[in-house]
């Protein structure tokens, strides 16, 4: 699957001008309110009209406004996950997952309704109305209704915004289920940077109805010029790793990627599985040599490749470690001690405790 | 006193029939009306509301002048309905129902127009990306989630059919078995000398009727209400 899209879009004085491609798997539109990520959904899910551009699935186009395409929202086949789930309030459960069924030829049906209620967890619900679901059991059902429609495309528009944290991380692995079981290709929109690492393998960065950047996530939150886009608390890389092993005696699982290992804790997976960790700039620390007596588990050696240039009592630094780039968040007094400089090699500490379950991603 | 008179009967059967047939005549254009006057967007909108609005300032009787004016025999309307299908309405109980018809439709288009407006668009949005067209959507969304604004528009229409004199009286006259009903029924018998009896007793049967058809449509209120909430309505 491949979503192309290049359009324009003015309302009153927001202009959204947005391109970007996004392959099979998940791929995030991140950016904060106003950005502009829901009006680009409502433009591939054919509810809103860009003034100009085109909007492409698989090379077949959806919305062109050179060649005078605008397919109807209907006849779109695209699958939407809203914020506020949207269910039909006179429907009960079981009906409103077979609404979107119904409007599917059989020919171009991929899921059965016995697979989606197994897997969002949906026997007990079928008989409710929506009035008397909690909110993340309504945002299964959605999930679930969207799905049964066999759709080619998922978009999901800040499904957990209106959850609570408990409810968020159930609804996650249901997402993460769905996207390995089903394989189905999600544009998931979100401004919450955990989400985006846990899911997404490509990323599109919104800001002011503009595409920042988009590509490989790993790629992009290790950038340093993005880096306040993301937030500073939140900022950092990803690298991708596999599972290793797991030391029953001190409850640690090792994560190896090219660059070396990592140990952590509090992680529930599985050797071999792959996991994807988002490591915070300001919970990474440079050191010139193998540090001896230290606490820390975790460390790196690698090749200092770019120092953020600003004002103020901090700056970031980047380190490649292996195909993986890490950032560190340091004062500028440190760097300016440890006289630090672009090429240098570096060894970059890392705490096992600070990676915590809000750092995990399963690929 | 508990059998009704043939006349009592005469005049209620034929009330039920006009006020039936004037809200079931009227209902799908009201919907229609309804739908374009809360949804669509066009110059001369104000206008048509005006107009929709028109029964219920106009005194009634003028209603029923205009009605007998284009729909009388000799009138416009009136002479091309009798020529090209043979139709007859001026001083028939057909007449009587649709003068109940005009006079009620505004409160009909109101309450379900009101309903309309209360409609969560976003859930017909979410009916499209499902796969639904246009005429689906309306079919499947749009109009259960407004069945509580239609019942209480059926109900006011059906009430104001029932209460119907001025607009019905100018237009096809009061005569027993074809056009009067019971508010022209209790008219004539308040007209002649020692028919205060029977006027009354016809009044008790109104009463009657009114408080039947709003028990009927406050059980089908709450009943559309729980089907489209949810629950219960809170008072």
């Amino acid at each position: 699957m491949t979503l192309s899209i290049d359009i324009e879009r003015r309302l009153g004085n927001f202009h959204l001008c947005a391109k970007f491609d996004s392959a099979a798997g998940v791929t995030a539109l991140f950016g904060r309110s106003g950005s502009g990520k829901s009006t680009l959904v409502n433009v591939i899910a054919g509810l809103l009209r860009p003034d100009r551009g085109r909007v492409e699935i698989n090379g077949e186009p959806l919305f062109d406004s050179e060649r005078g395409v605008d397919i109807p929202t209907s006849k779109r086949r695209i699958g939407y996950v809203f914020q506020e789930g949207r269910l039909f309030p006179h429907l009960t459960v079981r009906q409103n997952l077979a609404y979107g069924r119904f409007f599917t030829s059989a020919r171009e049906r991929y899921v059965g309704l016995d697979q989606v209620i197994e897997l969002l967890g949906l026997e007990h619900l079928l008989e409710r109305r929506p009035a008397a679901l909690s909110g993340g059991e309504k945002q299964r059902v959605a999930i679930g209704r969207a799905l049964l429609a066999s759709p080619r495309v998922l978009l999901m528009d800040e499904p957990l915004a209106s959850l609570d944290i408990h409810r968020k991380g159930e609804i996650l692995q249901y997402i993460e289920s769905l996207h390995s079981e089903v394989k189905i290709p999600i544009v998931y929109v979100s401004h919450a940077i955990e989400e985006v690492v846990r899911l997404a393998e490509t990323m599109v960065l919104l800001s002011d109805g503009k595409v920042l950047a988009s590509g490989k996530l790993e790629e992009i939150m290790s950038r340093l010029d993005l880096r306040p886009m993301v937030g500073r608390y939140e900022a950092g890389a990803v690298i991708d790793t596999r599972v290793t092993a797991y030391d029953e005696r001190y409850e640690l699982t090792t994560l190896s990627f090219n660059g070396g290992e990592l140990s952590v804790a509090n992680l529930d997976a599985l050797v071999g599985e792959r996991v994807r960790v988002r490591i915070r700039a300001r919970d990474v620390a440079l050191a010139l040599h193998p540090p001896a007596g230290v606490s820390m588990l975790n460390v790196l050696r690698g090749r200092l490749i770019e120092i953020s240039r600003e004002e103020g009592p901090v700056a970031d630094v980047r380190v490649q470690v292996g195909d993986a780039c890490l950032v560190a968040r340091l004062t500028r007094r440190s760097i300016h001690q440890l006289g630090l400089e672009v090429g240098q090699e570096v060894y970059a500490l890392i705490k096992a405790i600070a990676l915590d379950r809000h750092s995990f991603g399963f690929a | 006193m508990l059998v009704l008179t043939p006349v009592e009967a005469d005049a209620l059967q034929l009330s039920l029939r006009v006020a039936f047939w004037s809200v079931a005549g009227s209902l799908p254009l009201a919907v229609l009306v309804a739908l374009v006057l809360a949804r669509a967007d066009f110059p001369g909108k104000s206008l048509l509301d005006a107009a929709v609005h028109l029964p219920l300032v106009l005194p009634p009787v003028v209603i029923g002048y205009f009605l007998l004016l284009l729909l009388g025999r000799h009138g416009p309307l009136g002479a091309m309905l009798e020529n090209v299908f043979g139709i007859v309405v001026a001083f028939r109980w057909t007449g009587a129902a649709i003068a109940a018809a005009i006079m009620g439709f505004p409160l009909m288009v109101r309450a379900i127009r009101l309903s309309l407006e209360g409609i969560d668009q976003g859930l017909e949005a979410a009916a499209g990306t499902l796969g639904a067209g246009r005429g689906w959507v309306f079919l499947t969304v749009t109009l259960p989630l407004a069945v509580p604004g239609i019942i209480t528009g059926v109900l006011l229409s059906f009430a104001r059919s029932l209460g119907e004199f001025g607009a019905t009286i100018t237009f096809v006259s009061n005569i027993p078995g074809e056009t009067q009903t019971l508010p022209l029924a209790i008219y004539s018998f308040t007209q002649v000398p020692g028919g205060d009896a029977q006027a009354l007793r016809l009044s008790i049967i109104s009463v009657l009727l009114a408080i039947a058809a709003l028990a009927v449509s406050e059980i089908m209120t709450r009943r559309a209400h729980r089907r489209v909430k949810g629950h219960d309505i809170k008072h």
